[in-house]
């Protein structure tokens, strides 16, 4: 479903990403583990058209979207909820997610299927986004991120600032989510939620893929050695 | 007394007619983060504008409104998706530059074309007419209307913003350009719509001022400066207190006024230059 | 070893720069012979040049420097000239003595004032310092004794010689130039200067370094407004006259404002570039009016919208130029092998050395 080949891409001088190779078939959760500023972040954003500075082929549902702007790749069929949530603040609750909705594509996500899947928001709707607790407004974000009727979507630092009862509860809703057909790709901080949640786990280290797989096949000594770069000492 | 209070009403009046100027003014800084310069000076357009079927075709100044506020609506637009959207970004000074260049365009453009007479929209004899209360007021009918309409078009471009798709894109744009772009906001659209917004807003404007008093290819500064002192004295980020503070301007300058032709204007930037040292953030702002 | 067969140094000065700086002293020798060769037309009419690029200095520091952009530079440009007449038409003292006095007011008025102003952020502050320089305009207009509304001729003047006064005028517009430019470069040079270039990077950067903002912009304001003071001081008695429309008028912020942006932001040479361009088109379209300033409009417009940085920004940009020593650049003095060997041998050195 996506195929990302020889991804480069970069900040002003800055290179962040050196020819990264990935891809994603329909209905998996791909989960993105490495330190900060290991590249995750930036992969999501250049698939998200967030990057100008980019060379690579990005192909979604066979077709080229690597030089669409944001706006364009999710009418196509691919949203974020961005690192930070990065909620608007002049908006409530209820007017963060129908903004979600302004790409324009008809499908099962509509304010009360994603009010039945986060249920704590209806009471909230009307509230300005900012009132909400950490939690909360990742589901808004998520939500957000699904008003758009999307195939596959992206998810930057879901777990950031929230404690793990919260992170667990997020979660629940990913298999929810999974079942209505959406692909999604996950960066998580924390590598056990990772493994758990994940069918196929990518591991970034100074923008590069390190290692790659299911996460029953990765043992955990393979999995430091990609994201901290420690040598094998045995070699 | 009665003088008084007549001034008071005649301040609240000349209120209503700066509210039209600032609104637009407010919505282009709300939403974009932008000054513009030649806001007074596209005002000034739309009067000329308005000058041409009022001679040529023997319209109505009211009904020439409708054709000119398409017309400026377009041209904000333009002027921002093909001129000023190139230098959106982090520098401020860029997009106020460029407005500074297009208000000197605009000044001695029209100064080409019109040379300096001063010119004006007449509507016959509903200039002078007036209502009567009691025995010794009179509120003028051109003054009211002009009142009515500009409390109108604040209260409904309120509810644009808060009410409707577009005005919610509008908001969430000026909050984060680029989450709005994952959302499928091209803010570059956004943007222009907001300043033909502002554009046809300032139409109106322009031509009641137009009707009230003369214009000339200069007048564009000191109605930019008026709007200015509106918005920062009802505070930034609301439109009712734009309109509240272009309430207080217009009753500073007839207060001023009767000490003295010169004092009015005068009195209104000493209200403007005591609300920045006392309250900078005006006197009725929210505290977002 | 490092640096075998490579020898630099880190230097501001570029042979071109150096060439430049010899070329500004002669360009000063030259002005400041010029009372003993040209006639007093071209006197009046390079101190109005000189007059322009000074200001032109002054907005480029404020707002190139400081981030201050301000639409409001005529209220000073005012305070200086009407102090001149203050002080020598009115209290006797000698007028060339009266022009630095005229700056000093203009500082005194600065400070004063900014703590209004300074309330205001971005284009606020912009239309905010306008604003004053209207509140400026009216004030003087109402005052009988400095000719109200339509002003006063320096009469006082008479007593001087025309000669002594048209040269004198001459040199201290000259002198007012050179130290302008001068202080302008020391400054940037200096610690300041490099807390300046900081603040205009990043302000919130600069503050987390220590940077004290508020002061460094305070300090900018006082002293570019003492400039603007210095070129109304001098322009008004150059030509003799002052009234309120003249002294207060917006153009002057126009011109200073299209010269800094057609020429350059944010650059010492730019100023230059950019007067130049001015006084050329006005030497061109003098005869047509408003063409003129439609003409410098159009230009700023498109400069705004294709190359940012002005003139002297793109040719900066496009050959790494600099003729003012600013900004300190590896010079290699000579190198047995090419600089890419060198580099490479001072990496393998640093990886060995870990």
């Amino acid at each position: 479903m996506l195929q990302v080949r020889n991804l480069v891409a970069r900040y002003g001088d800055f290179q962040a990403l050196f020819g990264v190779d990935f891809s994603l078939s329909q209905g998996q959760i791909v989960a993105l583990i490495g330190a900060n500023g290991a590249g995750k972040s930036t992969f999501l954003k250049s698939i998200a058209g967030q990057m100008p500075n980019k060379s690579g082929e990005i192909r979604f549902n066979s077709e080229e979207i690597g030089s669409l702007t944001a706006d364009r790749v999710v009418r196509r069929g691919v949203s974020m909820a961005p690192e930070g949530r990065r909620l608007f603040r002049s908006l409530t609750v209820e007017e963060n997610l129908r903004v979600g909705a302004f790409a324009g594509r008809s499908g099962r996500w509509t304010l009360d299927s994603v009010y039945a899947l986060f249920p704590a928001l209806r009471d909230k709707r009307r509230q300005s986004a900012t009132a909400l607790s950490g939690g909360q407004q990742q589901m808004v974000a998520i939500g957000r991120g699904l008003m758009s009727n999307p195939d596959l979507l992206m998810c930057d630092e879901l777990s950031l600032g929230l404690s793990p009862a919260v992170v667990k509860d997020i979660y629940t809703a990913f298999p929810l989510i999974r079942a209505e057909g959406l692909s999604a790709i996950v960066v998580e901080q924390d590598i056990d939620v990772a493994l758990r949640v994940a069918d196929y786990v990518y591991c970034f280290m100074h923008g590069r893929v390190t290692l790659h797989g299911e996460p029953g096949a990765l043992t955990k000594q393979q999995i430091s050695a990609a994201y901290f770069g420690l040598e094998d000492k045995r070699q | 007394m009665m003088e008084w209070v007549d001034t008071l009403i005649q301040g609240v009046l000349l209120g209503g007619l700066y509210a039209l100027f600032a609104i637009g003014l407010s919505i282009t800084y709300g939403v974009m983060r932008v000054v513009n310069i030649a806001h007074g000076d596209f005002m000034v357009l739309a009067a000329y504008l308005a000058l041409w079927p009022v001679t040529h075709l023997q319209m109505h100044p009211f009904l020439a409104i409708v054709p000119v506020v398409v017309l400026m609506f377009c041209l904000g637009y333009t002027v921002q998706r093909l001129m000023l959207n190139r230098t959106m970004g982090p520098n401020f000074l860029a997009p106020m530059l460029l407005t500074f260049g297009l208000s000197v365009i605009l000044r001695n453009g029209l100064q080409q074309v019109y040379h300096a007479d001063s010119r004006s929209l007449q509507i016959g004899d509903l200039a002078i007419d007036s209502l009567h209360i009691g025995s010794s007021l009179a509120i003028g009918a051109f003054p009211l209307i002009v009142f009515v309409t500009s409390l109108t078009l604040t209260a409904a471009t309120s509810l644009l913003f808060s009410q409707t798709r577009i005005g919610i894109a509008l908001r969430a744009t000026s909050d984060d350009p680029e989450t709005a772009g994952l959302m499928g906001i091209r803010a570059s659209h956004t943007y222009a719509i907001a300043l033909g917004l502002a554009f046809a807003l300032v139409t109106v404007g322009g031509v009641f001022a137009g009707i009230r008093t003369t214009f000339s290819p200069e007048s564009g500064p000191a109605t930019l400066l008026y709007a200015f002192e509106a918005v920062v004295i009802g505070g930034m980020g609301s439109l009712w207190g734009t309109f509240a503070g272009s309430i207080i301007l217009g009753v500073a300058q007839g207060v001023g006024a009767n000490f003295g032709a010169g004092f009015g204007v005068l009195a209104g930037h000493l209200v403007f230059l005591a609300v920045l040292f006392f309250r900078p953030t005006g006197l009725l702002a929210r505290t977002q | 070893m490092m640096g075998e067969g490579l020898r630099y140094t880190v230097s501001r000065n570029t042979s071109v720069s150096t060439a430049a700086v010899w070329l500004g002293v002669a360009a000063a020798v030259v002005a400041l012979s010029v009372p003993w060769w040209a006639n007093a037309g071209f006197m009046r009419w390079a101190v109005e040049v000189m007059c322009y690029l000074v200001l032109a200095q002054m907005w480029n520091l404020m707002a190139g420097y400081g981030g201050l952009m301000s639409v409001g530079v005529q209220a000073f440009v005012g305070v200086g000239g009407y102090s001149v007449f203050v002080f020598a038409q009115h209290l006797g003292l000698h007028p060339f003595l009266a022009i630095p006095l005229g700056g000093l007011m203009a500082a005194i008025a600065a400070a004063i004032t900014s703590t209004v102003v300074f309330r205001m952020r971005g284009g606020y502050f912009a239309i905010g310092t306008w604003v004053l320089a209207e509140v400026f305009r009216i004030a003087f207009s109402n005052v009988s004794t400095l000719g109200g509304g339509s002003g006063q001729s320096l009469t006082v003047m008479t007593h001087i010689d025309r000669g002594v006064r048209e040269k004198g005028i001459y040199l201290i517009a000259t002198a007012t130039l050179i130290v302008a430019s001068l202080a302008i470069n020391l400054l940037l040079r200096s610690r300041f200067g490099l807390g300046l270039t900081a603040v205009r990077d990043s302000e919130a950067a600069a503050e987390a370094q220590g940077v004290d903002v508020k002061a460094l912009k305070f300090i900018v304001y006082v002293l570019s407004s003492f400039g603007a003071g210095l070129v109304g001081a001098i322009y008004f008695t150059s030509i003799l006259r002052i009234s309120p429309p003249a002294a207060f008028d917006a153009n002057w912020a126009v011109a200073a404002i299209f010269i800094v942006v057609i020429g350059g932001i944010g650059a010492v040479e730019g100023p230059i570039v950019g007067a130049f361009v001015f006084f050329a088109l006005r030497w061109f379209l003098a005869d047509y009016g408003s063409w003129y300033w439609l003409a410098m409009g159009g230009l700023a417009v498109v400069i705004i919208m294709f190359a940012p940085s002005g003139i002297w920004g793109f040719v900066k940009a496009r050959f790494d130029l600099q003729l003012l020593p600013l900004q300190r650049k590896l010079i290699v003095r000579s190198a047995k092998q090419s600089i890419g060997a060198a580099v490479a041998a001072l990496g393998s050195e640093a990886s060995k050395g870990v």
